[in-house]
């Protein structure tokens, strides 16, 4: 356990380390979150409660989806994609070796990580879009303890999903198809595109079955505290049930790939 | 130089000839290269056409949900989009390459580009070229050439020419950011994801109408950074609608020349940035 402290701290000191990007990357997030919120407004303005949602809820759900990107990872910049490269070179022959578990020791860098991107890439746009466009944040405490225990969980899947794509890489040698399959996936079941209360309900039903959910629109819901006992209960046994089926798969899969490789060279 | 022979005597008219040619030499072989693995080159074309189809779905699920966004029906908002989405998909093609010239500046194969006889920048914008972005501009043309059928326009001959000429310029605007992307990062190390906030979150801006932005917005997309030529001004004026900003008719016919102008003034930069660079190495 201790191990894996120190190996999240390590973690969270890489990325702040690239302070330049950072900053770009949240001027980036900031300028769409503006284009996206107008085109919620324009929305709301003719409609004023669709899904549920007025006005205020819609457009801090746009500037927390912009916020969520870096910190449950949608769109990847997870370390776990380095997986996929490490296999195609043959460096993960060096990580089989350590007597940690691949899959715990990713875990705990992807931790790390998103400590790191909820503080540098989740925290200032929240900041810029409350003071452009006025944003509803929770009153109760407990409102926040759900919401950052619904992000870990949104980490955890998503972590699970990308150690998955990774290890088809032993299999596919080059990964880089499956990786741009899985984020284009993610992009728009998580309800990160639109809240998924927009979509037509035959989907929105699928999108709350699938894994994606738990990264973005579960967390939010539980922002806006919008939500009903089973609507709470549904969005955290969602996110549970499928971190715990993805962990498991991943693990068996690393065992299966473990046997598998072949080492070229000497 | 050992000869009296002076190589950067080139006129300006052979530079072009030399930057095109250069250009289709070096596109066509990551042509041959990509069409070598065929399967690949086919799902990752599909995969583009998926991707930009998503934003389209965005909106089809936005009309869903009302009959007018900024007051413009769905055929129209269609048109917009599709406009905004072939002009970049023009772009990308072409020029999107651009965006990675900060790692060549990094890892230090810029030199080697310095050296060859071909402008840099023709070596650049093909560098890596992928004739699979053929699957987003197919994919917004589909949607566009449908709007322009269902669409309430009036079709006349000048209508006609400008939304030529319109997806000419705005292919010309979106290739002068992804320009000005480039030389920033002769500036500053690695800021490709700066570049990214005016090209695809011009695209975002540019898919939709006008009428839902502020007016500061619309000010800054005239005057800062001309993304409302790309296609609302000339749009506006097919759809018969008034021009953003209360500009009169005759402007729907500027955004040519506010592209010819965009790419001047980044060409130059481009030049400013070349000549500025010195080399990572020892």
């Amino acid at each position: 356990m201790r191990l894996h402290c120190l190996v999240a701290i390590s973690a969270f000191r890489r990325y702040s380390t690239y302070r330049w990007a950072t900053v770009t990357g949240v001027f980036v997030n900031s300028v769409f979150g503006v284009i996206r919120c107008y085109i919620l407004l324009a929305l709301w303005d003719t409609n004023p409660h669709i899904g549920g949602y007025d006005a205020t809820d819609a457009v801090t759900y746009c500037w927390l989806t912009q916020s969520l990107i870096m910190t449950t990872g949608i769109f990847g910049g997870s370390g776990v994609d380095e997986v996929a490269t490490r296999v195609r070179t043959g460096d993960i022959v060096v990580d089989l070796y350590r007597p940690v578990n691949l899959q715990s020791w990713y875990m705990a860098a992807e931790f790390g990580r998103s400590a790191f991107s909820l503080l540098g890439r989740g925290v200032p746009p929240t900041i810029i879009g409350a003071l452009l466009f006025g944003l509803r944040f929770p009153q109760a405490p407990l409102t926040w303890l759900a919401f950052t225990a619904a992000m870990v969980l949104g980490v955890v899947v998503g972590f699970s999903i990308r150690f998955l794509v990774a290890l088809s890489g032993f299999w596919l040698v080059d990964g880089r198809g499956m990786l741009f399959l899985i984020n284009t996936a993610g992009t728009f079941f998580s309800g990160f595109m639109l809240p998924i209360n927009l979509f037509p309900g035959w989907l929105a039903d699928l999108c709350y079955a699938l894994p994606w959910v738990s990264m973005i629109q579960t967390p939010i819901d539980i922002f806006l505290g919008q939500e009903s006992a089973f609507d709470f209960a549904r969005g955290f046994g969602t996110a549970v049930a499928w971190a715990a089926v993805l962990l498991t798969a991943g693990h068996l899969l690393l065992a299966r790939a473990t046997r598998k490789v072949v080492v070229q060279g000497g | 130089m050992p000869t009296g022979v002076r190589a950067d005597r080139v006129s300006h008219a052979q530079r072009v000839g030399l930057g095109l040619s250069g250009y289709v030499m070096i596109a066509r072989m990551w042509v041959r290269a990509s069409l070598a693995y065929r399967t690949s080159f086919v799902l990752l074309s599909l995969s583009q056409l998926v991707v930009t189809g998503m934003d389209f779905l965005v909106i089809l699920i936005l009309f869903s949900h009302t009959d007018a966004l900024g007051g413009l029906r769905a055929p129209e908002v269609f048109f917009i989009y599709g406009s905004s989405a072939v002009a970049l998909g023009i772009a990308d093609m072409l020029a999107g390459s651009l965006e990675a010239v900060g790692q060549r500046i990094r890892d230090g194969s810029l030199d080697s580009m310095l050296v060859r006889p071909i402008p840099v920048l023709a070596q650049v914008a093909a560098d890596q070229f992928a004739l699979r972005r053929i699957g987003r501009i197919t994919q917004a043309l589909v949607v566009m050439v449908i709007a322009i059928v269902v669409a309430p326009i009036d079709w006349t001959l000048a209508k006609g020419v400008l939304v030529v000429l319109m997806v000419f310029a705005g292919s010309g605007i979106f290739g002068a950011v992804f320009l000005l992307g480039g030389c920033f990062q002769f500036v500053a190390g690695d800021a490709a994801e700066v570049s990214n906030a005016f090209t695809y979150g011009g695209d975002a801006l540019a898919q939709l109408p006008w009428t839902i932005y502020p007016k500061e917005l619309l000010r800054a997309a005239v005057f800062v950074l001309p993304l409302a030529f790309i296609n609302w001004v000339p749009v506006a004026w097919i759809l018969g609608r008034p021009l953003p900003l209360g500009m009169p008719p005759f402007m729907a016919w500027s955004s040519p020349v506010v592209s010819a102008g965009f790419l001047g003034v980044a060409g130059l930069l481009w030049r400013i940035a070349l000549r500025s660079y010195r080399s990572t190495g020892s």
